[in-house]
């Protein structure tokens, strides 16, 4: 894909690893969000943002409600919080039930930005050991997005990853080695 | 769920449907979550078809009932943000402690697990007796669960652990009484808190508080909404109150933010002037 408008990665246990090695490679110039859904411990809120702000040129923050969301920035949930994305590009944050016993679950990300940015959204499913994700994998495809996986093979978790190949027409599958070079020509 | 079931244009239908038939106004929520609610409930009652759908909301006043109480959320804790209630427990409650009575306004209680959490500070604090707590939210359905204060006793080692976390020095077993699944809270606890619908949209001001909390409701308000209630809170909020909002909310962007100086490290709020 060229011209993505947003690109939404998900992952649960084993996928922080795999951001700490992705993120330094992606370059400065990307011209659209990056929006990070990671399931983590509640509480631990500022952390996760400023351990990933240390490994990139891009600005890293947690995304607020109502933010617009911009290109060439590095979005992360909040924790308990599902994040949302409206039709007019902000976000919004949901403390409703959790989803596949998470939250921020990743397939209400998923889901939500599925219509907002139909056939210019990517969304990469990491390494995890729950099926959160495989739904808004589904709901991507369905409004023309693309649906990325870790490859199972290279995740510590295999499950969910596993889980999106099982159910979802997946158009890529990528060692982490790939991924770099995968993000940096959606622009 | 791949496909929205309803769309933008049936949520606005719907949204004036409510207002016509009902007077409740939801055209101010953030539509991302009011759309992926009502999809939720669609799909769990398996209704055949929109229109299906719009007409028993219009019509059946039983399952509009439901229709509110399941678009709205009412996903709540006792003692949750442990941080935040030991700021109440430490500063704020006990400078409020000096006033000769104090009332608090709970807005957006759902089903009162707040509400008994701020009254158990209050009485740890002995100031129970000259305090009231209003807890009010849009939904009937859920203040009768509230006034009925048994909560899941699945729920008790959370909350447990959230009130010691938040500077609990007692026993939280000592509040209630088990019963089967339940867990009852103590009456004592209850005579305090007047539980009432108010509607944040549509309502006005109806008294005079010291503290006003309201912690995860504007999340689902658009900005304009927000800045309308916000205002109303601060009509509603003595010199001196505080007002409380969730972890994630703020009054920053707001006309009255320049009235108000913040805590410290807690979505807490002075009103100084």
């Amino acid at each position: 894909m060229k011209n993505c408008e947003a690109l939404i990665i998900g992952g649960s246990a084993g996928s922080l690893d795999v951001l700490l090695r992705v993120l330094p490679l992606i370059s400065p110039d990307v011209k659209f969000p990056v929006i990070i859904v990671i399931h983590r411990k509640n509480g631990s809120d500022s952390l996760l943002p400023e351990l990933l702000s240390g490994k990139t040129q891009l600005q890293v923050k947690e995304a607020e409600e109502k933010e617009a969301i911009l290109p060439g920035i590095i979005y992360i949930a909040p924790s308990d919080y599902h994040l949302l994305i409206e039709m007019n590009k902000t976000f919004s944050l949901d403390y409703s039930e959790k989803v596949n016993y998470s939250r921020p679950a990743i397939d209400a990300t998923f889901q939500t930005a599925a219509e907002v940015y139909q056939n210019k959204l990517v969304c990469l499913l990491l390494s995890g050991s729950n099926a959160d994700g495989v739904n808004g994998l589904k709901t991507a495809k369905s409004w023309g997005g693309m649906a990325v996986i870790q490859d199972p093979e290279s995740a510590q978790v295999a499950f969910m990853p596993q889980q999106a190949k099982l159910h979802v027409k997946i158009d890529r599958i990528l060692s982490i080695e790939d991924m770099p070079e995968f993000i940096n020509l959606l622009s | 769920m791949e496909l929205p079931l309803i769309n933008d244009e049936q949520v606005e239908l719907l949204l004036s449907d409510l207002l016509e038939n009902y007077g409740y106004d939801f055209t101010g929520y953030s539509k991302a979550s009011l759309k992926r609610r009502i999809n939720r409930l669609y799909s769990l009652d398996k209704i055949p078809g929109f229109a299906e759908f719009r007409y028993k909301i219009s019509r059946d006043s039983l399952y509009f009932k439901r229709f509110v109480e399941q678009i709205t959320v009412n996903v709540t804790e006792m003692f949750r943000d442990p941080g935040f209630f030991t700021a109440l427990r430490e500063t704020v409650l006990p400078r409020l402690g000096t006033y000769p009575f104090i009332r608090i306004w709970l807005a957006g209680c759902s089903t009162g697990e707040e509400a008994y959490s701020i009254s158990i500070l209050l009485k740890e604090l002995n100031l129970l007796d000259k305090s009231l707590i209003y807890a009010t939210d849009l939904n009937p359905a859920v203040l009768e669960k509230a006034a009925q204060g048994m909560f899941s006793l699945n729920y008790m080692k959370q909350y447990s652990e959230n009130y010691i976390l938040s500077g609990g020095k007692n026993d939280f077993s000592s509040y209630y009484t088990a019963k089967y699944s339940l867990a009852k809270f103590n009456e004592e606890l209850k005579h305090k808190i007047i539980f009432s619908t108010h509607n944040l949209v549509s309502d006005h001001s109806f008294n005079e508080f010291q503290l006003i909390l309201c912690r995860n409701v504007l999340i689902y308000f658009d900005r304009d909404l927000q800045h309308k209630v916000l205002e109303l809170f601060d009509e509603s909020l003595d010199e001196l109150g505080y007002l409380a909002l969730g972890t994630k909310e703020t009054i920053d962007f707001s006309k009255i933010a320049r009235k108000y100086k913040r805590l410290q490290n807690e979505k807490i709020w002075r009103k100084i002037s």
